[in-house]
């Protein structure tokens, strides 16, 4: 219910609103509001969680710290705004959010006709299935007859009815909850047999809510493509940019080991593009042409970090996540994560 | 609006015709009107043009087109194929199941509980006093979410379910039971059992006649049921009287086959029904108490049997009081079966927010949501209105 009052206030919100947004007016409210408003997730470790304190953690939370730190010079001048999957779009269209970074799959309908624009891929994932282990199931395509739980209004529950439909799997059954606590908890209390989401989404349940994460397997196979990333609203091309750019800036800055630890060491390289990407040299000013002070991808990874950094302490190896690099890897790596030139 | 006739207003002549009563009322009516189109006017206009300035599409030729969502619970046939149309008739008729199955049950268990709290046994009555305050006084939600934790983790495992027997089965896939394979017998002694019931009405309206004409009553029940049942009955076992079940089987991971009613079904019906019942049964407490011992007394005094005297005299009495207030109870109990999200049942809510993500018309899906608790929030005002003007004090 509250969901629906959400999504009926930000409708009055749209239709109270003066008038059509001018290129650039995101960007102009920002600044005027002095910080930054993301939509995040409500809570997935690795992407986006709060602890105890009301700190958020994980890749998308820092991603729009990226962001603030590009714009503001300060990576702290962001307010976070928990969205659940059902509101997350029209919060974004409303206006209540700048930037919507909560592990959203980027599609053609939803960057052609739902009013918003993805800028690139955060993270390259693909949906999977968990199930317990003493099932004994080895592959996703034994769970004809299986009880499915799955989280409404996301492209997880439309892959799963053509995953379902192309393997003939007709007496499986997907049991559709609206909130994803209430899909994992569900899963886990063992009212469905398998629960389906992205396979990162599933390492970060399985590492936070299940009473023994030993228990409970990923199958291997991942039945689609999930590259999820940060969007904009349609309409302000500037600040459009400015996120795209600042994320290819922390995969720049990887590229060529710049990373948060041993930044301002790097600001005195001979490599020409670190000091074009850490704003060092002043004839080539990059910030100036996004509209930026001149040390925006400096501040991005000093204060959060290059894309290394951020993926290795909210889902790397090292984290209750343990995901490998893999397809997010650099492009130099055998991964997918390539960023065009700074220049 | 007819002009106000200027000859007529000024009669009196006593002022001048702004002074005037019904042209002010006139002018000030046509102000609010204004007000009013020029709200409306501005709210769709900006409504429209922002929606257009931010590349989103609005209408409704979404509802032709394939959904590709999975729908758990389903009167109908559901396949991801349908289209956002069908699953919307899906969720209207999953928020109608539990609003038409939670005001009968809610109004059974609230009259029950209402006659306990009059109780002259102390326990009887302490326990329904008890009932009403701890579940008036809690949240719904909250009752909701409870409930249904405590439907996933008591039930067993869908492999290890309670036998009931007769091919009931429950588990944490929710109450199996044997559905009846239907054949061409089952039809006929359907059609058989319409008319016989049109037969049996029939009958009590001759009994009636009968009665108010000699004064002498014909026996009413056993013939009613004899000309309700036999036939059908007897069409049934004509035809060979086939009775195949089709019972619920173990599989890897659940029992699938017969029919099964889900446990979010189950929660948000039960939920929906205990907590109604507390406030019927207050309703019901009230209107018996409302009327006077006196009645009794004089429904005594003229030999009605105590059935009687309940059926006759005091219940017609009571209802006066009860129907009203009981009619908001159930316009609350379908609004709040808007709840059934936060368990997982699809009712028309929770489909209408997946539709709305899917397709991003959010507009048009509150539109559509609203639609729905409009006509069946009327529908049950009229009809209880209806009831309520046959039952209110006639005046001769």
């Amino acid at each position: 219910m509250k969901q629906l009052a959400i999504a009926a206030a930000t409708l009055v919100a749209a239709a109270l609103a003066a008038g059509p947004a001018l290129a650039g007016k995101d960007l102009d409210n920002i600044r005027k509001r002095g910080s930054l408003v993301c939509g995040v997730n409500t809570g997935l470790a690795g992407f986006s969680i709060a602890d105890s304190q009301g700190r958020w953690t994980g890749i998308d939370v820092d991603v729009c710290r990226a962001i603030a730190a590009a714009i503001f010079g300060d990576a702290n001048k962001v307010q976070f705004k928990p969205t659940s999957a059902a509101v997350r779009f029209t919060a974004l269209q409303s206006g209540e959010v700048d930037v919507l970074s909560r592990n959203t799959t980027w599609t053609l309908t939803r960057d052609a006709a739902q009013g918003m624009v993805f800028t690139g891929v955060t993270f390259y994932d693909g949906q999977g299935f968990m199930v317990a282990k003493k099932l004994g199931v080895k592959s996703a395509k034994e769970l004809d007859g299986a009880e499915i739980c799955v989280q409404s209004g996301t492209t997880t529950e439309l892959n799963l009815t053509d995953f379902l439909r192309a393997n003939k799997m007709e007496k499986a059954k997907a049991i559709v909850f609206e909130k994803i606590e209430e899909a994992t908890s569900a899963f886990f209390a063992g009212r469905c047999q398998a629960y389906t989401t992205d396979a990162s989404g599933l390492a970060s349940t399985r590492s936070k809510d299940a009473k023994n994460p030993e228990d409970y397997v990923i199958l291997p196979e991942l039945i689609s493509k999930e590259p999820l990333g940060p969007a904009v609203r349609r309409g302000d091309e500037e600040l459009f940019a400015i996120v795209k750019w600042v994320v290819y800036a922390m995969v720049e800055a990887e590229e060529y080991g710049v990373d948060r630890a041993n930044v301002d060491q790097m600001k005195g390289s001979a490599n020409p593009a670190v000091k074009r990407l850490l704003g060092v040299d002043e004839k080539n000013d990059m910030g100036k042409l996004l509209g930026l002070k001149a040390d925006w991808a400096y501040q991005v990874v000093k204060q959060v970090g290059n894309y290394a950094d951020i993926y290795e302490r909210s889902v790397g190896p090292k984290t209750p996540l343990k995901l490998e690099r893999g397809l997010n890897a650099l492009w130099s790596k055998g991964g997918l994560q390539y960023a065009p030139p700074i220049r | 609006m007819a002009a106000p006739n200027p000859a007529l207003s000024r009669a009196p002549a006593t002022g001048a015709w702004w002074n005037d009563r019904r042209v002010r009322a006139i002018f000030y009516q046509m102000v609010f009107l204004a007000i009013l189109v020029g709200a409306v006017w501005l709210l769709v206009g900006n409504t429209v043009e922002n929606l257009r300035a931010r590349g989103l599409k609005s209408g409704f030729d979404f509802l032709p087109s394939r959904s590709g969502i999975p729908i758990s619970d389903s009167v109908l046939d559901w396949d991801p194929d349908d289209t956002f149309g069908k699953a919307y008739l899906v969720g209207i008729l999953n928020t109608l199941r539990v609003g038409v199955l939670g005001i009968i049950f809610a109004t059974i268990l609230g009259t029950f509980i209402g006659i306990a709290r009059l109780s002259n046994n102390w326990l009887i009555s302490r326990l329904a006093s008890v009932y009403v305050e701890a579940v008036r006084n809690i949240p719904l939600l909250l009752q909701l979410i409870l409930l249904y934790a405590f439907v996933t983790r008591t039930l067993p495992d869908q492999l290890d379910p309670i036998v009931i027997g007769g091919g009931f089965f429950l588990s944490k896939s929710g109450l199996m039971f044997p559905l009846l394979k239907l054949e061409a017998a089952h039809y006929a002694a359907g059609a058989v059992l319409l008319a016989s019931f049109a037969a049996m009405v029939g009958y009590n309206y001759w009994a009636k006649r009968r009665q108010d004409a000699t004064g002498v009553s014909p026996p009413r029940l056993l013939p009613s049921l004899g000309i309700l049942f036999l036939p059908a009955l007897a069409v049934f076992l004509v035809m060979g009287a086939p009775a195949e079940f089709d019972i619920a089987t173990k599989t890897r991971f659940r029992f699938i086959g017969g029919g099964a009613v889900a446990p979010e079904f189950l929660t948000i019906l039960t939920g929906l029904v205990i907590y109604t019942a507390a406030f019927i049964a207050e309703i019901v407490r009230s209107g018996i108490l409302a009327v006077s011992y006196g009645q009794t007394e004089a429904a005594s005094a003229l030999g009605l049997t105590r059935g009687r005297t309940l059926r006759l005299v005091l219940l017609p009495q009571a209802l006066r009081v009860i129907i009203p207030p009981t009619t908001s109870q159930y316009l609350n109990l379908v609004k709040n079966s808007s709840l059934a999200v936060a368990v997982g049942y699809p009712d028309v809510v929770a489909i209408e927010m997946i539709t709305m993500n899917q397709t991003s018309r959010a507009l048009e899906a509150i539109l559509l949501i609203m639609a729905v608790y409009l006509t069946i929030s009327l529908s049950i005002s009229l009809a209880m209105n209806m009831y309520n003007k046959r039952i209110a004090l006639k005046e001769r």
